[in-house]
C-alpha cells in the first residue's frame, strides 16, 4: 500500500499548495422547495410517477393486501418474492395462508444471496415495503434492510413497492434534514422513479432494460 | 488506443462532415436533447438560481477539496469502503487489476463511467487478458463495434437502429436481424443478465461524493448501474477527485440541473447511494467495496484560479448538446475521450497543448456552452485562455505544452500590429496600403487556408481617420 499512500500524499500535497483554501466563495441558496399539503403530495407523486409508466394503486391501509392479490391474478405472476421478516412480509403470508388459488408461489429471501442467486433470476415478481416517497420529483424511497435486501427491488421483472401516504415529503431535500440523513447513511439508500428504462437507441424510450420491466406502487392511505 | 501523441482533428473533421447519416442522427439527437432540457426548465428566473445554487456548491467544494478528500476517505473508510488514490491512468488501472486479480476475476461488468473511459480501461484490461463488460446498453452497442462513446450521456447516438440492429445480428452469436427498438433492447437484457449473474466484479463511476457520510451518489436509468454495484461480491468505483462535494444537503441541487441538463429529466430512474459494503446481517451486495479516486492532471488544474473552474464540470454533457461544431461532427472527430466544448477545455489541460491543444480552436465562440452550463463554467472564456497559451507571447502560459504554436512569422506578424497602432505614423502608412492594395491581397498560404470556407475581408478605399479628415468632422 506504501505506494499508494505516497500517492496520496502527493496528490494532497499539491491541492493543498494550489492556493484554492484560501479564495472566498459566496453561498447561493437554491430556487425556494415546494410546499403541498397531503393529499397534493400524493396527488403529485402519483401523477409523476404514473407518467414515468408506475402502475400507481391509491388503496386503503387495511384492504391493500386484497388489491395485492387482485393483482397478483390479474398479472398472473407464478412466483413472489417477499421478506419474510418484514411488517408487510407477516400479512402477506397470513393472506395467502388462507387462500392460495391461482395465486403465486411465496418465495422467502432468507438466505444470503449467494446460497440463492440462480433462483433469483428466474422468480418473475418480488414485493417491498418503502420507507418514503419524494412528491417533488415523484420517487419512492428504499433502505433495504436485511429483511428486504438490495436485490429484490431489481432482479425480479416486477417490483411491487408499498408506500404509506403519511411518508411522502415535499422534497428530496425535507426528506434528508427531517430524517436526518446526515447523521448516518445505511448501506445503501435508493430512490426510484419508475421501471428502469432506456432510450440509448434514437431515443426510442424502452422500459425494462436491466432492471424491472414493471413498477407496481400500492400507496396506503 | 492510449496515446494520442499524433491525431488529425482536420482529417476527422473533414470526414465527419461528408458523413450524411451522422449529421442526420446527431442534428435529429441533440435537438430532441435541447427540447428536453428546455422543457424541465421552462422557467429562466428559476434556473438561473439553480445554476447560481450549484456554482457555488461546486465553488466551495473546491476551495475545501484538500480537506474534503481527507474526509471523504476517514468516512469511507470507517465505513468499510477501501479507498485508493491514484496520481495518473496507469496507477489507477493498476488498482483495479489488483483487485481482480486478488478475486481471481476473469471479467467485470462495467456501468458507465467517463472516467474509466479516461482510463482506457477496457484496453488495459484486454492486454492483461480480462474482459471488461459494458452493460449500458449504449456502450455495450459501441463496445461490440469496437468503437469509443461518442458523447459521454448517450454514447451511441451516432448510430441508428439499423445500424445497431446490424451490428447486434453480426456480433451476437444466433440473434436474428431486426430494426424493433424493443427487440433489440430485450435481446441486450438477455445477454447481460447472464454476464450480471456471473460477474465477481463490478465497476462504476461516481457521480457525486459526499465527504460528509462517505457515500458514494450513482445515478442512471437502466439499472445496469445497480446491478454492477449489488450482483457481483466486489464493487470498484472510479472517480476524479473533483468529484467530492461536502455535504448531503448539496445533493438535491445538484441532482437537479444534472438530470435536467443531462436528459431533460426531473429525475433519473435511480438514484444509488452507496455508504458501505454488505454488512454481516445483511444478505446481498457486495463484500468488498473500493473507491479509487484519480487524480491525473486535476490537481494541477486547481493551481491556476481561471482553469480551476474546469473542475466545477458535473459531466452533464449539455455543453456538447449546445455547441454548433459538436452537432456537426460529432463525438469521435475529437480523437479523445471528452468531446464537445468540456473536452475543448479539459483535454489540453491533461494531455498538454502541444498534443491536444488544436482541440481549442474548433470553437466559434458563440458562447452556447457558457450559458447552459448548469454549473456556470465560463468555457468559452477558458477557450479563449487557452489559445492565447497556445502562443504564450508573454511567457505567462501555465499549461504543459503551452506556446507550441509560438512562430517567428506570425511573432512577426503580431509585433508589426502591435506597433503599427501605437506609432499614429505607422498606421496611417498602413492603413493607406490597405485600401490600395486590400482587394488584390494574394491568396496564398494562411490566407488562402482562411478565405477557403469564410469571405475575405473587404478592406475600404479610405480609412476612418481620412474620411473624418475630408468630411471635417470635428470632436474626432
Amino acid at each position: 500500500m506504501s505506494s499508494h499512500n505516497s500517492a496520496r500524499d502527493r496528490i494532497l500535497a499539491r491541492l493543498h499548495a494550489s492556493g484554492t483554501e484560501q479564495t472566498t466563495v459566496s453561498e447561493a441558496p437554491p430556487p425556494p422547495a415546494l410546499s403541498l399539503d397531503r393529499e397534493a403530495k400524493i396527488e403529485r407523486l402519483a401523477a409523476l410517477m404514473t407518467a414515468m409508466r408506475t402502475d400507481v394503486h391509491i388503496v386503503d391501509s387495511n384492504s391493500w393486501i386484497d388489491r395485492l392479490k387482485e393483482l397478483a391474478l390479474e398479472k398472473g405472476w407464478k412466483r413472489l418474492l417477499y421478506g419474510p421478516g418484514a411488517p408487510i412480509g407477516s400479512v402477506i403470508e397470513t393472506a395467502w395462508a388462507s387462500d392460495t388459488e391461482g395465486l403465486p408461489e411465496l418465495v422467502a429471501y432468507i438466505g444470503p444471496v449467494e446460497n440463492f442467486k440462480e433462483d433469483l433470476f428466474q422468480i418473475d415478481a418480488g414485493i417491498t415495503s418503502v420507507r418514503a416517497g419524494v412528491a417533488e420529483t415523484g420517487a419512492v424511497v428504499l433502505w433495504p434492510t436485511p429483511n428486504e435486501p438490495r436485490l429484490m427491488s431489481l432482479v425480479p421483472p416486477v417490483h411491487v413497492a408499498v408506500l404509506d401516504a403519511d411518508t411522502i415529503y415535499n422534497s428530496l431535500a425535507e426528506m434528508m434534514a427531517v430524517e436526518r440523513w446526515a447523521d448516518g447513511m445505511p448501506t445503501n439508500a435508493l430512490l426510484i422513479s419508475g421501471p428502469s428504462k432506456t432510450a440509448d437507441i434514437e431515443f426510442t424510450l424502452v422500459f425494462g432494460v436491466h432492471g424491472p420491466k414493471e413498477l407496481v406502487l400500492l400507496i396506503r392511505k | 488506443m492510449g496515446n494520442h501523441t499524433r491525431f488529425d482533428f482536420e482529417h476527422n473533421v473533414t470526414g465527419a462532415l461528408a458523413d450524411d447519416q451522422l449529421r442526420k442522427n446527431l442534428r435529429n439527437a441533440m435537438d430532441i436533447l435541447v427540447d428536453k432540457r428546455r422543457a424541465v426548465f421552462p422557467d429562466s428566473e428559476y434556473l438561473e438560481q439553480l445554476r447560481s445554487a450549484g456554482n457555488a456548491i461546486k465553488r466551495r467544494a473546491l476551495k475545501q477539496l484538500p480537506r474534503l478528500l481527507e474526509q471523504l476517505e476517514a468516512n469511507c473508510t470507517k465505513n468499510g469502503i477501501q479507498v485508493h488514490w491514484a496520481e495518473d491512468t496507469n496507477e489507477a488501472n493498476r488498482i483495479v487489476l489488483d483487485i481482480m486479480h486478488r478475486h481471481d476475476a476473469p471479467a467485470i461488468v462495467k456501468g458507465k463511467s467517463m472516467v474509466s473511459e479516461e482510463m482506457h480501461l477496457n484496453h488495459f484490461l484486454d492486454e492483461q487478458g480480462i474482459e471488461a463488460v459494458e452493460t449500458d446498453l449504449g456502450e455495450f452497442i459501441i463496445q461490440l463495434n469496437h468503437e469509443t462513446p461518442s458523447h459521454i450521456i448517450v454514447p451511441a447516438i451516432h448510430k441508428n437502429k439499423d445500424e445497431v440492429a446490424a451490428i447486434f445480428h453480426d456480433k451476437i452469436p444466433d440473434t436474428p436481424y431486426t430494426e424493433d427498438v424493443e427487440e433489440l433492447t430485450a435481446i441486450a437484457r438477455r445477454v447481460l443478465r447472464k454476464r450480471f449473474a456471473a460477474a465477481k466484479v463490478g465497476l462504476s463511476g461516481v457521480n457525486f461524493a459526499i465527504a460528509e457520510t462517505g457515500t458514494l451518489l450513482l445515478v442512471e436509468n437502466e439499472g445496469n448501474g445497480r446491478m454492477c454495484t449489488t450482483v457481483p461480491e466486489v464493487h470498484v468505483a472510479v472517480m476524479g477527485l473533483e468529484k467530492v462535494i461536502e455535504k448531503l444537503s448539496d445533493v438535491p441541487p445538484l441532482l437537479q440541473l444534472l438530470t435536467g441538463s443531462a436528459t431533460g429529466q426531473v429525475i433519473t430512474t435511480y438514484v444509488n447511494m452507496i455508504s458501505s459494503p454488505r454488512k454481516s446481517e445483511e444478505k446481498d451486495g457486495p463484500k468488498e467495496v473500493h473507491l479509487v479516486i484519480l487524480d491525473n492532471g486535476r490537481s494541477r488544474m486547481l493551481a491556476d484560479p481561471e482553469f480551476r473552474q474546469t473542475l466545477l464540470c458535473i459531466r452533464c454533457g449539455t455543453c456538447l448538446n449546445h455547441c454548433p461544431v459538436y452537432v456537426r461532427i460529432g463525438g469521435h472527430a475529437y480523437g479523445h475521450v471528452y468531446p464537445g466544448p468540456i473536452g475543448k477545455i479539459l483535454t489540453p489541460q491533461m494531455e498538454g497543448l502541444d498534443r491536444a491543444g488544436v482541440l481549442a480552436t474548433a470553437s466559434s465562440l458563440c458562447g452556447a456552452c457558457g450559458e447552459v452550463c448548469p454549473v456556470k463554467i465560463p468555457i468559452p472564456d477558458l477557450i479563449r485562455r487557452l489559445r492565447n497559451e497556445s502562443y504564450d507571447q508573454d511567457g505567462s502560459a501555465v499549461v504543459a505544452g503551452s506556446g507550441y504554436k509560438k512562430n517567428v512569422a506570425e511573432t512577426l506578424v503580431w509585433k508589426g500590429w502591435e506597433l503599427a497602432n501605437r506609432l499614429p505614423v505607422l498606421n496611417e502608412m498602413g492603413t493607406r496600403l490597405a485600401g490600395k492594395v486590400g482587394k488584390r491581397m494574394p491568396k496564398v498560404g494562411p490566407l488562402k487556408k482562411w478565405t477557403r470556407v469564410r469571405t475575405s475581408p473587404k478592406v475600404a478605399r479610405t480609412s476612418l481617420h481620412e474620411r473624418a479628415r475630408n468630411e471635417r468632422v470635428k470632436d474626432e
